[in-house]
């Protein structure tokens, strides 16, 4: 039996008065596809972003491939992280962004090849030839010139996939990266992700509203409210017997809004 | 008859000193715009203190009581300038001082996501700032970065005052000594306007080629 590669132990998140985690416990193992659903505001996003360092956590502790996301080993206790040790773990982790934050200024070439070559020392050529390989297996390799400004947004999408895999992360999380798309962009986002799924052995954590992908691309489900885990289970468990109410409650909305299952 | 061209020559000789004080007052307002700017945007409280000190005070005070200073004052600390340096001190600290704010807010205004993005690449600040933000928050500051060269421009007149001499200078030295008001003030303001027109042509080149590929748009 594996260790687990994300090990998040009961974490406290709050915005001032409100509190958005509340001692929240979880494991991911290492390649498991994860689904982060539930209704917004219930956390599921706060997570992700914790977990890229975007957010700070009020209490608790995050293990991430054997070491402490936000602590390290300082004189023999555990003191809180600074920017280099937050830097050398940043490189376990890349996101997908539900608004794709491309650089507007660079090409999308350049848009995927700035961070190897800033971070990981890696020369212009190298990288460049791994991203035209990540723009073939996004579909987006003849559109290696343009900027952002001239890509629909399920090009941008994958772009922004191509850019987060350029770094090679061991965890990949997507945060919504549907959500802003016009309907009929959804699917060839989802493909790149299927495939995705198919081809690495990458731990995968998704939030998303797309009940259907979520069913056929997770290992496990996991179903928040108000800053807890409420049911978690395999996605048939999951999508077909939920057995507590609040997840039986949200699926009956979500489906009557429209969304496939 | 009063022999014009040896006195438009000495206009244009003073023409020569507003170019190169303009020119160097702008050099020294961009790099205190910059260091006072993003100073004032550090993690460091200290130096957060110190940039907003000296926006506040250069922007807070007259540029006329900075020249003076700079020029008279300054000496009995032991630092004496020429008219030449106490110029270019005075106008690129005092212009530096409104350039700072124009960049702070241009950087304020690139959106939060686009940090979260160099975040999640793991890019360090240092290449943040001079990769990601810069080359986008350039374009914004641009205009208001012409506007302040113009006011630079047209506020080296006021070095006349420690005798430095400039274009105003001696457009008064020609009507003292042929009596006639029209003709050195024209050809100044011309001169003035001629050269307003070249900053602002200057600039909108710069414009174009740092918003080059963005399209206007922000993603």
């Amino acid at each position: 039996m594996p260790s687990p590669i994300i090990r998040i132990d009961n974490i406290l998140k709050t915005y001032g008065p409100l509190t958005v985690l509340d001692g929240l416990s979880m494991d991911v193992m290492p390649g498991e596809k994860l689904a982060l659903i539930g209704p917004s505001g219930s956390g599921k996003t706060t997570i992700l972003r914790i977990l890229m360092t975007l957010e700070k956590i009020n209490g608790g502790h995050i293990e991430v491939d054997g070491d402490q996301l936000y602590h390290m080993q300082k004189a023999g206790s555990l003191a809180a992280a600074d920017e280099k040790h937050l830097q050398k773990m940043r490189t376990k982790i890349g996101m997908v962004f539900q608004h794709f934050n491309l650089f507007p200024h660079k090409c999308v070439l350049d848009n995927i090849t700035l961070a190897p070559m800033l971070t990981k020392g890696e020369t212009k050529t190298a990288a460049e030839a791994r991203a035209m390989e990540l723009l073939d297996m996004v579909g987006m390799a003849e559109k290696a010139k343009h900027m952002p400004a001239q890509l629909s947004g399920g090009q941008k999408q994958r772009v922004a996939i191509a850019r987060a895999l350029a770094l090679s992360p061991k965890i990949m999380l997507f945060d919504e990266v549907t959500s802003a798309l016009d309907p009929e962009l959804v699917e060839e986002v989802l493909n790149v992700m299927r495939k995705l799924a198919a081809e690495t052995d990458m731990t995968m954590l998704l939030v998303t509203h797309e009940m259907g992908f979520a069913h056929d691309f997770a290992d496990r489900v996991l179903f928040f409210d108000k800053g807890r885990i409420v049911e978690e289970g395999k996605p048939d468990d999951i999508f077909r017997n939920p057995r507590q109410e609040r997840t039986q409650n949200f699926l009956r909305k979500i489906i009557a809004a429209g969304h496939r299952v | 008859m009063i022999d014009w061209s040896g006195y438009i020559g000495l206009i244009l000789q003073g023409a020569l000193v507003t170019v190169e004080l303009t020119v160097m007052g702008s050099a020294l307002a961009l790099v205190m715009a910059f260091t006072a700017g993003l100073g004032r945007m550090s993690r460091f409280a200290a130096v957060r203190a110190l940039a907003t000190v000296y926006i506040e005070f250069f922007r807070g005070t007259s540029i006329f009581v900075q020249l003076f200073w700079a020029y008279f004052v300054l000496p009995f600390a032991g630092i004496t300038l020429t008219p030449m340096q106490a110029g270019v001190l005075a106008l690129g600290l005092n212009v530096g001082a409104y350039g700072a704010e124009v960049v702070r807010g241009a950087v304020r205004a690139i959106g939060r996501e686009q940090l979260e993005a160099c975040v999640a690449l793991n890019l360090g600040r240092y290449h943040r700032m001079r990769h990601v933000i810069l080359p986008q928050a350039l374009p914004l500051m641009l205009p208001t970065f012409g506007n302040n060269a113009i006011e630079l421009l047209k506020g080296t007149a006021v070095v006349s005052l420690i005798s430095l001499t400039d274009m105003t200078f001696q457009a008064q030295v020609v009507r003292a000594q042929t009596g006639s008001t029209l003709i050195p003030f024209a050809t100044i303001l011309v001169l003035y306007f001629a050269m307003a027109m070249a900053v602002s042509a200057g600039v909108r080149w710069l414009e174009r080629r740092a918003s080059r590929g963005l399209d206007g748009m922000r993603v």
